[in-house]
């Protein structure tokens, strides 16, 4: 059962290799475009790296920079392939080298789909990361005097500042966390030694932001100590107060902000993926018919092109079997190796 | 900022299109040198076309120059639109004048800076409206009757002075005031807030922009010096061509033909005699060019 057979004239099979020498060198420029894609994720997630908690997410980008370099690779190939198409004498040789090239461009194409799938199926991952990482950063905030964490303080702010964001989940994570330095806290005042006290683990716990957290956008200065403290400031009510401080957490906005640039990205590489996938079968199209004018003398004579020579699940298993053959080989061969010894001693 | 300092990019821009048109035609031109028939076609705008190439090519260099001379323009206009800024900082709710306070937070933070000089520039100015001021409140009105104008100042600077590599929370209020705070002196304190004035901030950022693009514009400036040099050689050697008649031969070709005093001299004197054309000589017997004619012949073949 032949899959996608054509009938090719000599005129449709030139033009055919003409159209696909052209896509070809679109299709190595869609793998340079894969490829910068991918660094510039990678350099924008390595931006952020001091408030995430682990790397998983940078999965995404290497798996697209591998496909880009491979994309570009097999392109190229599929270039000199087709040049080579019509002429009768020199197309023998690449006879040697389709099977492996064609397994492999499978193999990097199905990538390609594989990394816009997990782009969507890490945003979970990404979220748990952010979070823990966002929550150290917090805690360490204060910490500026501690090798290590001292530049804490300065990511987050800078963080928060662009961002436009505050905290983790909310503005209120800051109200749970000490912020401000022992350094910078007199305890021989009262109010300082009050408030440590009613702490159960006698930390300093203030209703107040860092500054970073203040919205420019704000008609009025910025209060961002005493907040939940409607008498404390005059014309003042936190409840209704909305551009004072930035209300949303910073988890929130980085995820939206990563969400949006893994989906860009993924829509160009789906488009090169189909652009990918039309050059694989075009080729393979050509070659078939190719090799069905081989060794005749009139080589401009009509002749058929096919995809699939068997269906689809034979020819899977044509490809498989060398592969397993390989492995089942060792395990034999491991095998009759203890036997022998098993056998000696 | 005001519209003087405008004239630089403006300058640039309309020097960099005309210059793109002309080059354009140049190239034509050139392309078309090689061929003595098409040439003809050309001979009579050559000479026009190499005069305004060497007036933009002049332009460009006024270009060029004005980016580094601009600085006391730019200064000026920055201090004046600064100061604006920050007495209407407070004017949110005025119409026109709602979007300063947002503006000058997003460019102190941005540039890192405060004020127009220095951060002491909040203390002479009252940057909180009215709005949010208690009237009741006895140290508000203490403080707006201390002061001649009725204006409510403090020592204290917005959040967006805020140093972001200060290792303790920020200290916008009571800035002056060691007591204020714990473990706090205002003198040595160099972390708090942004050191640095807006002014020269925003001056040393416009400055390196126009340096760089000014050594871009000069280099650009001599590559359309010897584009002038180039065409003005080889319009002289095709008219010499033509004149031997033989297009394979050798020719001369020259930027002046005489000197520079003696080209200026001719020129101004067919600007003279340009209003003497129908002076007519009425003798038939002396056979004299007339003056009038010789400038018409020249034009023609030049």
């Amino acid at each position: 059962m032949v899959v996608g057979k054509m009938k090719l004239t000599f005129q449709k099979r030139v033009k055919l290799a003409q159209g696909l020498w052209l896509l070809s060198w679109v299709a190595t420029l869609c793998g340079a475009i894969t490829f910068t894609l991918g660094c510039f994720l990678k350099t924008e997630l390595r931006r952020r790296t001091e408030v995430m908690d682990n790397t998983d997410i940078h999965c995404v980008p290497n798996t697209l920079l591998i496909v880009g370099l491979a994309s570009m690779g097999s392109n190229y190939f599929a270039g000199r392939i087709c040049q080579d198409a019509l002429d009768a004498g020199r197309f023998p040789r690449w006879k040697n080298f389709l099977k492996p090239f064609y397994g492999g461009s499978i193999f990097f194409t199905t990538l390609m789909l594989i990394a816009v799938i997990l782009s969507y199926v890490m945003k979970g991952s990404l979220e748990s990361s952010l979070k823990i990482g966002l929550k150290n950063g917090i805690r360490f905030y204060k910490d500026t005097d501690t090798p290590g964490r001292c530049f804490q303080k300065q990511t987050i702010d800078r963080l928060q500042m662009e961002f436009q964001c505050c905290g983790n989940n909310d503005y209120k994570d800051w109200f749970e966390v000490q912020w401000i330095s022992n350094r910078y806290l007199d305890f021989s005042s009262k109010e300082v030694k009050d408030r440590i006290k009613s702490n159960v683990d006698g930390r300093y716990l203030v209703d107040g932001v860092p500054f970073s957290c203040c919205n420019p956008r704000s008609p009025r200065p910025c209060i961002q100590y005493k907040i939940t403290n409607n008498t404390a400031h005059y014309n003042y009510e936190h409840q209704t107060e909305e551009l004072n401080i930035f209300i949303g957490g910073c988890r929130e906005a980085l995820v939206n902000y990563y969400m949006g640039l893994m989906n860009t990205i993924g829509g160009v590489v789906m488009s090169v993926f189909l652009i990918q996938s039309s050059v694989l079968a075009t080729l393979r199209l050509l070659q078939t018919s190719m090799e069905a004018v081989a060794g005749q003398e009139n080589v401009e004579m009509d002749a058929e092109g096919y995809l699939l020579e068997k269906g689809v699940k034979e020819t899977v298993m044509e490809y498989l079997d060398p592969v397993l053959k390989l492995m089942w080989l060792n395990q034999v061969t491991s095998s009759e190796d203890t036997g022998t010894k098993d056998g000696n001693s | 900022m005001s519209k003087e300092i405008d004239s630089v990019p403006n300058m640039l821009i309309s020097v960099g299109l005309t210059a793109c048109t002309i080059n354009f035609l140049g190239g034509k031109i050139c392309y078309d040198c090689l061929d003595t028939t098409k040439f003809l076609r050309w001979k009579l705008l050559m000479l026009p076309y190499i005069i305004c190439t060497f007036f933009f090519t002049f332009c460009i260099l006024v270009g060029a120059l004005m980016c580094y001379s601009m600085r006391n323009e730019l200064e000026e206009s920055l201090f004046q639109g600064l100061c604006d800024a920050m007495r209407y900082y407070k004017d949110t709710d005025m119409p026109g004048r709602c979007y300063i306070k947002r503006t000058m937070d997003m460019l102190q933070m941005q540039f890192q800076c405060c004020g127009n000089g220095g951060y002491r520039d909040w203390f002479h100015i009252q940057w909180i409206s009215n709005r949010y001021l208690d009237m009741t409140n006895s140290e508000v009105v203490d403080r707006l009757q201390s002061n001649v104008e009725g204006k409510y100042l403090i020592d204290g600077v917005p959040f967006s002075c805020c140093n972001i590599q200060s290792p303790r929370p920020c200290i916008q209020h009571l800035i002056t005031n060691n007591s204020a705070h714990y473990n706090y002196d205002y003198q040595t304190e160099e972390l708090n807030l942004n050191r640095k004035g807006c002014r020269h901030a925003l001056l040393d950022h416009y400055t390196d922009i126009m340096q760089s693009i000014g050594l871009i514009v000069l280099t650009i400036w001599l590559f359309e010096v010897s584009v002038l040099t180039g065409v003005r050689y080889l319009q002289t050697a095709m008219e010499n061509v033509l004149r031997l008649g033989d297009p394979d031969s050798e020719s001369d070709g020259w930027i002046l033909e005489n000197s520079l005093a003696d080209t200026a001299r001719y020129n101004f004197k067919i600007i003279k005699n340009l209003g003497k054309c129908y002076q007519v000589d009425d003798d038939p017997n002396i056979d004299v060019p007339s003056t009038s004619q010789r400038p018409h012949e020249n034009v023609l073949a030049s």
